[in-house]
């Protein structure tokens, strides 16, 4: 935490300049997109439908622990790719400009509890324009958490640790209810609204088909292997929530990452839409295969500045827009998977209990900043 | 259920894209230099192709740069073919994405997208006694495949292209004229100056007593009717046109895509289907000359003008508007 604010010293000419010079690098990508950017989407996919397939196949002799493994395994990479790499970022419309129906924002859906429209609507238009936004924003603690010393402290955030795990293991669930809003929307009154009711029954019919597929047919199929082929499934659908559940932790929770006051979007500009994704975002360090199975979103700072460039482009944009981060003398929040998860559950947990005596006042965040 | 939330066929897709039930699509299988700038493209139809009429096009989509777009090409093979391909042959025109990407870097093995074939510039079942072809340029294609597919006994062709070595299928055009099954008429505008109409009295003196199917550019097609008309000779002439005819544009406007939930500023010239596309709207797409109806789509609010004749439409509940012909005319909104 930094007891200064750590864009006091730019300019409001600097922040436009700022954004002109990000403009720029995104402008560049979306010139040079072209058959290799194609080729790239195509091959992750026929890769993971090949893994899928080869996987359920695996599974379906799962009796036999060694096969039990692999296909477990295989799975959830599987699973993994399909909501990460390829799920989140064709429903961004990051392909959409291949005109490719079957790869399109509009067409696609995912494995995943969650109606692609519903998450479309509630992570595109909301999450991403509204950024660490404090009420704005529901991804800050998807309404279920305190993620900031501001929010007023009650006894139901000693539990929130908890809450915090149950979600990432059955992230996919708390995906869709907060698509739904449910929160909300199981208030007495808001209860009936028909808008609602319609969303909450595609959710009960994506829900439906997913568990027909995982928990029934897939064990039906593999006959003697019912139970360890369930297992397997479970299992893989575990493992890819506590893992895009990790990933997204690291992208707005860890040490560094700055939340806005509401009033301090007013009025703003896209230079200081910029800064805000700069300063509420942060990034994993690692291999290339890490990045890939984050998705990209191990460049959470790319991809908030420019959620729609193909996600194999980020790290090409990472070095440019890091060079920024230095002439602009900003903070570039980074470090590696353990660590940033590891500072993410902290927050979590520090902020179960109430405000230490000198934590009263939060002066890493400026409300006014971005408003100037 | 098994597959959810894909669908079997796209698994399928991966082993075997041409299978029956499968998306319609082709493999290229060989590309054929015509001249320094056309080329045949071999194609290999997917099982689902019902085949050709000669004299019909069919609707191509190509990946270019990684973008799908999709053209209309006269098929030049004659009907069942007994290895099964079809030929399209593609003419590159300058600054032609899709065409200079066929003539000059699409290699076999390469997938594309398919329509079924269609368009009514065929013959008729009755053959006429006497034929006349007058073609120009690429408009020789579709011509190309009525003269492969059925003999007449007495056919006049008149083709027009700027020099000798650019008339596509001229080894073969000579071929057929020297075992008597053509007469050719070659008007090289380089050197003898665009085709005069009046002309057609002294080139083919019983031109009004054959049946005439034409294919050229708009300037030959928008005389060749007139003559026609003149004398009264309407019903006579068949003309298969590439391009719509733009006659009127005005200001544009604000054209918001809402169900892709897209906005972008469109002048009143261009096509609301070209400005879709470019900005990464799946625009439904066919002839992109205002006949098919393949593109029509609903307007929800606004009005667009009609590029062909200028006729204004303002959105009602149930008004389509074919996209390729039509453009914003003030503020609008596409429901794509």
């Amino acid at each position: 935490m930094t007891a200064i604010d750590p864009t006091a010293h730019l300019t409001a000419a600097q922040i436009e300049e700022l954004g002109r010079e990000l403009d720029a690098i995104r402008d560049e990508v979306i010139a040079s997109r072209g058959e290799k950017d194609a080729a790239y989407i195509r091959k992750v996919i026929k890769a993971q439908r090949t893994l899928e397939l080869a996987s359920r196949g695996v599974l379906l002799f799962s009796f036999f622990p060694p096969a039990w493994i692999v296909g477990t395994a295989g799975l959830s990479v599987a699973k993994i790719m399909d909501n990460m790499e390829i799920g989140h970022n064709v429903l961004h419309g990051q392909w959409d400009w291949m005109r490719d129906p079957k790869i399109h924002s509009t067409t696609w859906d995912w494995d995943h509890v969650s109606p692609a429209d519903q998450w479309k609507h509630s992570h595109n238009e909301l999450h991403h324009t509204y950024t660490n936004v404090l009420g704005k924003d529901n991804d800050l603690g998807y309404g279920i958490m305190r993620v900031d010393e501001d929010q007023p402290w009650h006894p139901v955030h000693l539990g929130q640790p908890l809450w915090n795990f149950v979600n990432a293991c059955f992230f996919e669930y708390g995906i869709a209810a907060y698509d739904l809003e449910l929160g909300k929307n199981l208030s007495k009154d808001r209860r009936k609204n028909p808008q609602f009711r319609a969303r909450a029954r595609a959710v009960g019919r994506k829900i439906r088909k997913q568990v027909l597929k995982d928990y029934v047919i897939h064990p039906l199929l593999s006959g003697p292997s019912f139970l360890s082929t369930l297992a397997a499934t479970f299992t893989a659908n575990v493992v890819r929530n506590i893992w895009s559940h990790s990933v997204i932790m690291c992208g707005h929770f860890p040490k560094g990452v700055k939340v806005f006051e509401r009033q301090s979007i007013e009025g703003e500009t896209r230079g200081q839409w910029y800064l805000r994704q700069m300063m509420g975002s942060a990034n994993i360090s690692g291999s290339k295969a890490m990045h890939f199975m984050t998705g990209n979103l191990s460049h959470q700072i790319e991809h908030h500045l420019f959620p729609d460039l193909p996600s194999n482009r980020y790290a090409e944009v990472a070095v440019k827009v890091r060079a920024l981060f230095e002439k602009y003398e900003l903070d570039y929040v980074t470090g590696p998977l353990p660590k940033q998860v590891l500072s993410a559950w902290g927050k979590v947990f520090r902020l179960s209990l109430p405000n230490k005596k000198t934590e009263v006042t939060t002066p890493e965040r400026e409300p006014e900043l971005l408003a100037a | 259920m098994v597959t959810t939330p894909l669908a079997p066929s796209d698994y399928l897709d991966l082993v075997s894209p041409l299978r029956a039930g499968a998306d319609l699509r082709g493999r290229i299988e060989a590309v054929h230099p015509e001249t320094a700038d056309a080329a045949t493209v071999v194609i290999r139809p997917g099982r689902g192709w019902r085949g050709h009429t000669p004299g019909q096009y069919v609707r191509v989509g190509v990946d270019v740069d990684g973008v799908r777009l999709w053209r209309a090409y006269s098929l030049t093979s004659p009907p069942h073919r007994q290895d099964g391909r079809v030929t399209i042959t593609v003419k590159a025109i300058p600054d032609g994405k899709v065409s200079n990407h066929l003539v000059r870097r699409a290699t076999p093995g390469t997938l594309i997208h398919l329509d079924q074939a269609t368009g009514d510039f065929v013959l008729p079942r009755a053959k006429p006694a006497k034929v006349l072809y007058l073609t120009a340029g690429s408009g020789i294609t579709p011509v190309m495949g009525m003269l492969r597919a059925t003999a007449f006994d007495d056919v006049v062709m008149v083709h027009s292209a700027p020099r000798p070595h650019d008339v596509i299928f001229r080894k073969e055009l000579h071929g057929l004229v020297a075992a008597g099954k053509l007469k050719l008429v070659e008007v090289h505008t380089d050197t003898d100056g665009m085709l005069d109409i009046a002309r057609l009295d002294e080139l083919v003196p019983d031109w009004a007593e054959r049946e005439t199917w034409a294919c050229g550019p708009a300037g030959l097609l928008d005389t060749a009717e007139e003559h026609w008309t003149e004398h009264g000779l309407r019903e006579r002439l068949h003309t298969e046109r590439f391009r719509p005819s733009v006659v009127v544009t005005g200001d544009g406007g604000e054209v918001t895509f809402s169900t892709t939930g897209r906005t972008v500023d469109a002048d009143g010239a261009t096509p609301l289907l070209d400005v879709g596309e470019e900005a990464g709207v799946l625009m439904p797409s066919g002839c992109r000359m205002g006949i098919c109806f393949g593109c029509v789509t609903p307007l929800k609010s606004g009005a667009v003008r009609d590029l062909r004749t200028g006729e204004i439409t303002e959105a009602e509940p149930g008004v389509l508007i074919q996209t390729c012909v039509s453009a914003a005319a003030g503020p609008c909104d596409i429901e794509r």
